[in-house]
């Protein structure tokens, strides 16, 4: 029945466009921007397959392609896609298009480098989103810090030395030390890395524990979880715009990701046994987090906290083991990827005219800039769960979850509404609103076309997934179900 | 019939290599200062013949250990592989380094004869089967390798190191000797696998007296041990000498060398001393848990040491060491209480460990000797800056160079720590390999502030880098194969497997 290897393409499109691109480098810059631009929507467009034959109703793996890769590790090229990674290829592969056009004037230096190091990145995180194999996982997920690496590091703010150095280093502890969980699990299971092996195995609770800690360890410094979340403001501020929102879209997403994929479904013991420590962590990240964010004077700094109080929500969903919760933190974190690329990109949008990122710097912008103030608004909204918008629904979904669960938790999360909206919107009246506040914003042109452009694709998808989310929610359904069932079954 | 003489057929290379280094030194004596590259052309067809010999040799002896020399000389295929290694290490070394020489008239007949002679202790070294052989092979490697520190005799820091270099090299062989003294004291014999036997024999009490002796011989013989592969504490010398030494000729050091150190680790402790690996009733403490201290040691020191580093040589120098100490963990783990059921998997995973340090360290150091020009030594880690900006294939080749040696997917490096966590893991060894991760992951901050300077920062100095058509291509190859061999890692881990299987 399957025609092609679309995960296959998915990957290697990208990862190959990157690599021409490369070697063309910025001799040819047309030619190396083209075949960037051409890379990308090809990448996408062989990711569309993968939802157009999704088959929903079943929590099977699809589009599997299997192949022997390292037979003395009995590791296999071993690749499928349920209802809850098909997802994420998809919006990486969009948003990667996103970038490529976003950084298409605005970058100046070493222009195809850059271009080949998101494309090289978006392929990598296709394949930790489509690997069933945690060896062939472990290898796509270590490989996204090289490209995120340069990234921060060669086109990033004047810090970005610290930034670009901590990133790596801060992400890699948590890695290596899933890295030891794996090969523990292949003695364990003796002599095996595939991850649906893993689901079956027994573990005892002790074992479970320390598992799940090295898990921890590595997808909460992803997600990220307070108090590992340090990172999170300095790789963002320093990242060029194209770097931050990728960042905040995708790659915060392999961490909640990982707990779908690994933590839960290995380890249903354990994540009952800690489930309270979690939701604390969740819980301080919702609450703490967004005080801090209400601090903030720098706009990135203010959208990277955001981000961490809101994928506090994803994890608050996963851990409170229900449908509602989970799919709930599955759609927020698919929101999440949309609003926050988004709102990076305005950001990225005034820096370009203004070259800063202070709020204290900015007001008025709507006198000069009405159609950019007027996109930036719905993202703004959708930042603060307003109802019509791709925010509101997972929240929405989250908290009842949770008030199944406990009231008080539900109560303590419902905070984020306030906290959200006060953060977002008064940042968003400072910058926007009021008098022109100096003669560099009177100076401002509204956003040109190709700005426009990826603004307004964003604008579509976030209102397409606040008034009709139903597409979403029926793709995944199948497989929450399935690992929820997974989850109340004990390994012991 | 010559029935006195032996079969020599398993040494027909080593009696090849001892054939073309003596021709070559007397050829090069006729030869005028400008037709030197007849020396370097014929040291490098007779690695060439070395390598199609020990093809032969293999071949027709089936892969079956094929002893010689009444049992002192062997030829298996662990031999075979890491031969075959040392002379595409050592070619190698000869083709990096062969501008930056002539560019400081160090490339004379002595460089080549003293190269060839090197490897030809190695390739004894690799094959010995008898602790007399091993002592020669590593005596002839050594000699050779201080002279080759203090090639440049006009420099103060070369014969420095060389002094430093020659008195701990001659203390190491030292305790090494009365190691194997003790040893032959206590079983009678110096035949490796007659030694194993007879270890194994008193062990089980026959007779009981000899034990203490055992005990006293293993730890000199590990500690000339350690000092030869250069871990701590006896890792001294490695700073110095790295550093002192001409760049070209820490190339050869750093490579080379450190296959016949695994080989030589691999004779003395598994093949001879397999019985006091320790941790059984009979032997409670014995190499192992000396092999874990040493590790341990060498990891922490190694890349603590290598962060403070302000010059490149000495940065890698203490790279080594950890790299070491991280091949050890695999040594180590074969036996767990005894039991050598997985044995081969462990072994194995330090060889491809050894074998893809080995590629790391002729990329690494032959960017440093790529980048030196006449009366400039690229020696300084601020001599990388903006490398991107000067030379963005370089920049490139050395970046991955330098995540193969940090160990991060989808380089080399990577799987090079997964084969050897997994035998450690294997062993039940959990907290040994979280601290092997730990210091790894300190490790990996001075690798990628290399990939810092040349990425982030803007260069000091514009000049262009234009190697020779051969020096490009082939650390290109270097570099890349850092890539390709970690997207098809089988066949170089299949190939360690069966070395050691049949070993």
């Amino acid at each position: 029945m399957q025609s092609a290897p679309w995960l296959s393409l998915s990957i290697w499109v990208p990862i190959v466009a990157g690599m021409i691109v490369l070697a063309a480098g910025d001799r040819n810059l047309r030619e190396a921007k083209a075949i960037a631009l051409f890379g990308a929507v090809v990448g996408f467009a062989v990711t569309v397959p993968l939802v157009t034959g999704f088959r929903t109703g079943t929590s099977a793996m699809q589009f599997v392609e299997l192949a022997p890769w390292i037979p003395r590790f009995n590791v296999n090229y071993h690749l499928g896609v349920d209802g809850i990674s098909v997802l994420f290829i998809l919006l990486n592969s969009f948003i990667t298009v996103l970038v490529v056009i976003a950084g298409w004037e605005v970058i100046k230096e070493k222009v195809a480098q850059y271009m080949s190091a998101f494309l090289v990145m978006s392929g990598l995180l296709n394949g930790t989103f489509a690997a069933l194999d945690a060896l062939l996982f472990y290898v796509f997920f270590e490989a996204t810090l090289i490209p995120m690496y340069l990234v921060i590091g060669v086109w990033g703010g004047p810090n970005r030395v610290y930034a670009a150095v901590k990133f790596f280093l801060y992400t890699l502890l948590g890695s290596l030390l899933m890295l030891l969980a794996f090969i523990y699990l292949y003695n364990k299971s003796g002599g095996s890395f595939a991850v649906l092996d893993y689901h079956k195995l027994p573990l005892p609770l002790n074992a479970q524990i320390l598992l799940f800690v090295a898990f921890l360890m590595a997808f909460a410094v992803k997600v990220p979880m307070w108090p590992v979340h340090t990172w999170l403001p300095d790789a963002h501020v320093e990242a060029p715009t194209g770097g931050s929102a990728v960042l905040a879209a995708i790659l915060l997403k392999l961490g909640a990701y990982g707990f779908i994929r690994f933590s839960l479904p290995i380890l249903p013991d354990a994540s009952h046994y800690l489930s309270g420590f979690m939701i604390t962590l969740s819980l301080i990240a919702i609450v703490y987090i967004g005080l801090v964010a209400l601090a903030q004077t720098d706009m990135k700094k203010l959208i990277a906290y955001s981000s961490i109080s809101h994928m506090g929500f994803v994890t608050l969903g996963f851990f409170i083991f229900n449908t509602y919760g989970m799919e709930g933190g599955l759609v927020q974190m698919i929101s999440h990827g949309f609003v926050s690329a988004a709102l990076f990109l305005c950001v990225g949008v005034m820096y370009d005219r203004m070259h800063s990122r202070a709020i204290a710097d900015y007001g008025g912008v709507v006198n000069t800039m009405p159609r950019f103030a007027a996109l930036m608004m719905l993202f703004a909204m959708a930042n603060c769960g307003l109802p019509a918008t791709s925010g509101f629904v997972g929240e929405f979904m989250v908290i009842l979850g949770a008030m199944k669960f406990n009231f008080w938790i539900a109560l303590l999360a419902a905070t984020t509404l306030v906290f959200g909206a006060a953060y977002t919107l008064w940042m968003y009246k400072r910058v926007i609103f009021g008098e022109v506040g100096n003669e560099h914003v009177a100076g401002l042109s509204d956003a040109n076309t190709r700005e426009l452009l990826v603004l307004g694709l964003l604008a579509a998808a976030v209102l397409w997934m606040g008034v009709y989310p139903a597409p979403f929610t029926e793709i995944m359904h199948a497989s929450v179900d399935d690992l929820l069932r997974h989850l109340a079954v004990s390994k012991l | 019939m010559l029935t006195n003489l032996p079969i020599m057929l398993p040494a027909y290379p080593e009696i090849f290599l001892l054939a073309a280094g003596c021709t070559i030194l007397v050829i090069d004596l006729f030869l005028k200062e400008g037709a030197r590259w007849v020396t370097y052309a014929l040291s490098l067809a007779a690695l060439a013949g070395c390598a199609g010999l020990t093809w032969l040799v293999t071949f027709m002896t089936q892969g079956q250990p094929a002893h010689t020399f009444n049992g002192m000389f062997v030829l298996d295929t662990m031999a075979s592989v890491l031969k075959m290694f040392t002379y595409l290490a050592v070619a190698l070394c000869l083709v990096y380094s062969r501008t930056y020489l002539a560019d400081r008239g160090l490339h004379r007949g002595e460089y080549f004869v003293l190269v060839l002679f090197a490897t030809l202790g190695m390739m004894v070294m690799i094959s010995a089967s008898h602790f007399l052989t091993l002592y020669l092979g590593l005596e002839l490697m050594s000699l050779c390798l201080y002279s080759l520190v203090a090639l440049n005799r006009d420099s103060a820091l070369s014969t420095e190191a060389a002094m430093k270099y020659f008195v701990l090299g001659a203390l190491a062989s030292g305790l090494l000797l009365y190691g194997m003294s003790m040893i032959y004291g206590a079983t009678g014999t110096l035949q490796i696998n007659d030694v194993a036997l007879a270890t194994a024999r008193i062990l089980q009490g026959d007779p009981p007296a000899k034990a203490p002796v055992l005990a006293f011989g293993l730890v000199f013989i590990v500690s000339g041990l350690a000092f030869k592969v250069g871990v701590v504490p006896f890792h001294m010398w490695i700073p110095d000498v790295y550093h002192g030494a001409p760049s070209a000729v820490t190339l050869f050091i750093s490579t080379g060398p450190k296959l016949a150190a695994f080989a030589m680790a691999m004779r003395l402790l598994v093949n001879a001393l397999p019985s006091l690996a320790g941790n059984t009733p009979q032997f409670p403490s014995g190499w192992q848990d000396m092999l874990v201290i040493l590790s341990v040691l060498s990891m922490a020191i190694g890349n603590l040491a290598a962060i403070a580093q302000t010059n490149i040589k000495r940065m890698l120098a203490y790279s080594t060491i950890s790299h070491m100490g991280f091949m050890l963990l695999g040594l180590l783990s074969g036996i767990v209480g005894g039991n050598a059921l997985s044995a081969a998997e462990a072994w194995s995973a330090a060889m491809f460990y050894a074998v893809v340090y080995v590629l790391m360290s002729l990329g690494a150091f032959g960017m440093v000797v790529l980048l030196s020009r006449s009366g400039f030594e690229a020696e300084r880690l601020e001599d990388f800056k903006g490398l991107n900006a000067r030379s963005p294939w370089f920049a490139f080749v050395m970046l991955l160079l330098m995540f193969s040696l940090a160990g991060i997917p989808p380089t080399v490096g990577f799987y090079a720590k997964l084969a050897v966590l997994q035998a450690v893991l294997g062993a039940g060894q959990v907290w040994l390999a979280v601290v092997a991760v730990l210091f790894a992951l300190i490790g990996t901050f001075y690798y990628i502030r290399v990939v810092k300077l040349m990425y982030f920062d803007e260069p000091t100095e514009t000049a262009a880098i234009r190697p020779g058509l051969d020096v490009g291509i082939l650390i290109s190859a270097n570099g890349l194969a850092m890539l390709a061999l970690g997207i098809l890692p089988h066949p170089l881990m299949q190939l360690c497997l069966q070395a050691i299987k049949s070993f």
